[in-house]
This record gives C-alpha cells, sequence and structure tokens, in this order.
C-alpha cells in the first residue's frame, strides 16, 4: 500500500514538473480556461441576472479542469509511443495503470490552478460578488471533482491508444462535457435523452457538490456519487489497461498504431 | 510565369504537405464535428443566460470557427517547415517571397470558407434555424472576406514562427482572442468601449456583422462597407505578415538562428 500511494505520488509528482513547464500543458492551461470565462461572463452579465451570473462563474471554473486533461489524456500514451517510451512503461514492474493515473492526475491538478483563476478573475475583473458558503467543504468537492476527471481521462488514455490522432478526439470531447455536465447549461433543461448521459459522468455530480457548497447546500451525497462513478471509471481503466498491454504483448505492436 | 506557378501550384503543395496527416480521423473531429459542437453550446449557453438567438451564436461562431485553419494552417507554413528541416532550403530558394507565402494562403482561405459554410449547414440542421435563400449568396462573400483576413492575421502568426518555437500555443492564444473580442457571442455593442475597439482592428468582426445583417434581411448595398473595410483588415494583416517575414529572414540570416527558435 505505501509502496502503491509512493508510486502514485512521485509519479504525479514527476509529471506535474514536466507538464508545468510544458507550454501546451503550462501557458495554455493558464489562459484558455479564461479566454471562455470572459466570454461566458459577458454573455450572463448581459443576460442581467445576478444569481445566473454566479452560479455560471462557479460551473465556468470547472470547464479548465475538463480542458486541461481532454487533449492532454488522449493523447498521453501516444506521446509516450512516439518519444519511445511506451515500451519502458510497459515493461516496468510497476502495474501499468498506477503509471498512467499520476499522468492524468497532474493534468487535473494543473486544471484545479484555472478553478480558482477562473474565480478570482470573475472576483476581480468582473467583479462577480462571488462568495463560498462552505470553503473547507468546497475544497473538498473540487479535489473529488478534479479526480473524478483525471480518472475520466485515465479511461480516455487507455481507450485511445490505438487511435494516432488521439488528441483530436480529446480535443472534440471537449465541449460535449461542457454540455452535458452541467458547468453552466443545468441538466434538467437538456434533452431527456441526454440525462442519462449526465448521470454517468462523474464531473455532473462533481460541479453539483461544487455549487451547494458554495450556495449552502448539502453536497455529501453528490459527492460520493461523484467517487462512486470516479472509482469505477478507475477500475474499468485499469482492465482495459491490462487487456490492452496483454493483446500488445501478444501480437507485438506496442511500438505501432 | 514563375511567380504564378509559385503562388498556385507551390501553395497547394504545400498545403498537401501540410494536411498529408489530415486524416478524417483528424478531419472529422477538427473541421466537422467540432464547429457544430461548438455552435451548439454556446446557444445552450445563450438560452440559459438568456441572451442572443440561435441564429446570432450560429453565424458568430461559424464564422469564427474559420479561424481555426486560417490561424493554424498558416501558423505552421514556417513551423512545419522547421519541423521536417526544410525551412533553410526553402529561404535558401530564388523564388520571389511575396508569391510563395501568398500561394501557400489560398488553400487555406478556401479549407476556413468550407469549414465555416459546413458548419452553417449542419449547425442550422441541428438548431432549426432558417437561414434565407436570397441571403446564401452574400452569406458566401461575408464568411470568404473573413477566411481571407483569418489567413492574413495567419501570416502574421506564421511569421512569428521565425522567432516563436510553439506557434501552437500563438494560434491557440488568438483564437481565443478573436472569440472574445469580435462580437462571437457578444455582440459589440454589449462590450466596454475599448473592447469594442480592439474588435474593430481585428479580423473576423466586420464579416460576422456582415453575415448577421444579411440572414436578418439586409441588402448587398447595405453591407457592403463591412465587407469591403473586412477586407481592408486582412489586406493590412497580409502586408503586415510579409513584412515581418521579410524582416524575420533578414535577422535570422544575420544571427544564423533559422532553425532555432
Amino acid at each position: 500500500m505505501t509502496a502503491t500511494l509512493r508510486l502514485l505520488g512521485m509519479g504525479w509528482w514527476l509529471q506535474m514538473k514536466t507538464r508545468s513547464r510544458d507550454p501546451f500543458d503550462g501557458i495554455l492551461n493558464i489562459i484558455y480556461p479564461l479566454i471562455f470565462a470572459t466570454t461566458v461572463f459577458m454573455m450572463f452579465r448581459e443576460g442581467g441576472d445576478e444569481s445566473a451570473l454566479i452560479t455560471a462563474a462557479v460551473g465556468a471554473s470547472v470547464m479548465g479542469v475538463w480542458s486541461a486533461v481532454a487533449t492532454s489524456a488522449a493523447g498521453s500514451l501516444q506521446n509516450e509511443r512516439r518519444q519511445g517510451t511506451l515500451e519502458l512503461l510497459v515493461a516496468a514492474p510497476a502495474p501499468f495503470p498506477l503509471l498512467v493515473v499520476p499522468m492524468t492526475l497532474a493534468m487535473a491538478t494543473l486544471g484545479l490552478y484555472s478553478l480558482v483563476a477562473t474565480l478570482l478573475w470573475g472576483r476581480i475583473v468582473f467583479q462577480i460578488p462571488i462568495s463560498i458558503d462552505q470553503p473547507l467543504v468546497f475544497a473538498a468537492a473540487a479535489i473529488v471533482t478534479a479526480a473524478g476527471i483525471s480518472l475520466m481521462g485515465f479511461l480516455l488514455a487507455v481507450t485511445a491508444v490505438r487511435y494516432r490522432a488521439a488528441w483530436a478526439l480529446g480535443t472534440a470531447l471537449e465541449f460535449p462535457i461542457w454540455i452535458v455536465c452541467g458547468f453552466l447549461i443545468p441538466v434538467a433543461t437538456l434533452p431527456e435523452w441526454v440525462q442519462p448521459i449526465s448521470w454517468i459522468l462523474p464531473p455532473t455530480w462533481g460541479v453539483a457538490a461544487i455549487q451547494d457548497a458554495a450556495f449552502g447546500g448539502t453536497p455529501w451525497v453528490n459527492i460520493a456519487i461523484c467517487l462512486g462513478l470516479s472509482a469505477v471509471y478507475g477500475v474499468i481503466g485499469a482492465l482495459l489497461a491490462g487487456r490492452l498491454v496483454n493483446a500488445a504483448r501478444t501480437h507485438a505492436t506496442l511500438a505501432l498504431t | 510565369m514563375t511567380s504564378l506557378r509559385i503562388f498556385f501550384l507551390g501553395g497547394w503543395t504545400s498545403y498537401r504537405a501540410l494536411f498529408g496527416w489530415l486524416s478524417p480521423w483528424i478531419l472529422i473531429p477538427t473541421f466537422i464535428i467540432g464547429p457544430v459542437l461548438q455552435i451548439v453550446f454556446f446557444a445552450l449557453v445563450g438560452r440559459t443566460a438568456g441572451v442572443g438567438d440561435d441564429t446570432f451564436f450560429l453565424i458568430g461562431n461559424a464564422i469564427q470557427y474559420a479561424s481555426i485553419p486560417c490561424l493554424f494552417a498558416m501558423g505552421n507554413t514556417i513551423g512545419g517547415e522547421r519541423y521536417s528541416q526544410t525551412l533553410s532550403l526553402l529561404l535558401a530558394s530564388p523564388a520571389r517571397r511575396v508569391p510563395l507565402f501568398l500561394g501557400r494562403s489560398l488553400p487555406v482561405i478556401v479549407n476556413g470558407l468550407l469549414c465555416s459554410l459546413i458548419a452553417l449547414v449542419l449547425g442550422s440542421l441541428v438548431l432549426r434555424v432558417t437561414i434565407p435563400v436570397s441571403a446564401i449568396p452574400m452569406l458566401v462573400v461575408a464568411v470568404t472576406v473573413a477566411a481571407f483576413s483569418c489567413t492574413g492575421l495567419g501570416l502574421a502568426i506564421a511569421a512569428l514562427g521565425l522567432r516563436v518555437r510553439d506557434v501552437a500555443v500563438l494560434s491557440n492564444i488568438v483564437m481565443g482572442v478573436l472569440l472574445v473580442f469580435c462580437g462571437v457571442n457578444v455582440a459589440l455593442t454589449a462590450m466596454p468601449d475599448w473592447m469594442a475597439a480592439i474588435g474593430n482592428s481585428l479580423p473576423l468582426t466586420h464579416g460576422i456583422e456582415a453575415a448577421r445583417a444579411t440572414v436578418a434581411g439586409a441588402s448587398a448595398a447595405d453591407v457592403s462597407g463591412l465587407i469591403v473595410t473586412e477586407v481592408a483588415i486582412g489586406s493590412a494583416y497580409l502586408a503586415l505578415g510579409l513584412l515581418m517575414l521579410a524582416y524575420f529572414e533578414r535577422e535570422s540570416r544575420r544571427s544564423a538562428t533559422l532553425d532555432l527558435a
């Protein structure tokens, strides 16, 4: 157990150091969420409903976490293959999933920066009167949401490993998750056939928990559901990763796409 | 004659090389699914916020999406040559620079135009927005000039590729600036004056305005001023890009940094 936690911790820290220095994961993750947040704030300000603007500010802050994970996670194993390090990861004595999860955890952690930055951007630049009712619970909900998004990213990374243009898949998934997970658009207003899709995605519950924590609700059930769904995504990702490695070893296709 | 050959054949060859990697697996998510999802996202946010209507977001976002090929493809003109180690060969050639680089912009403009038109068609189907048939010719003109002016900006970014290593990051940031300032999702009249002033000096703004006016029933004469302004802005960025290319090329030769950034 200690060794596993150490592996996850060291992997996360190594990935954090690498990715925070990369222009795409670093600089772009700082600026990109603020661009969309600015547009959204201006739209809601134009709408004139102050309470909707505050709710949108909280929702928009989570958008950046998914942005930080979607494209990067989808292309992460493809990048390892291009660098010639995928074989080393697979050949390592540590379980393969425990080497991939820190990658997406680091991406989501960098995304947490954008969560804070978006809230500050809204408060300082747009003077949105955001007050967090339960700050500690809010922080816990944000961390759980980021963990959920990172495990979704893990599943995406594993699923897209044989897709040469995986980054394009990740980019294409950015808007759908923003739409269906209730970041800005209430799930209840989406078409009925879309709502079950929202319910099986951890960020839906994570965002609801964050909003509950911010506005005085009871977020614990939403946090628990987010954690449970995240665990399911993690397990499915780990099982898929195992099958992937076995198939690649059997067919000698690990370095190929 | 040689300049014409460089303009057309050189531009086409460069475009094919640039998008040689562009399989349907990239083309469909990037140029077809992506813009439609952006349109739907902002239309739904607009409904939630109680601003605009679906037509407003359809036109703004469909035309803004022309910036993807126009900025990224032009931006890669230099970066891609450096990556494939052909930049020195390209700039050592005696070919005149104006047809060489302008030729590369022509297929990109067509790409941007098609991207926006497909987004308009699919977006209008998804959102059930009806565009009057009589508005279509002028709408195509507005989209074309918007793609042209955006390509001018893309050429300026391409020139920066002689100095900056991560042109893709720069293109992403510029694309975001266009999204915020060009009246894509928030009308310029609802912006602070300084933002509207910036928007008025950028590509896309007048093209989007012309397209919206056309769909609302304005005649060609009514929007001709906007179209001319958009062409003028695009030409200014194109000229700026060519000047920057000439300057950075000269500086790169002088300091022997052509293959560095």
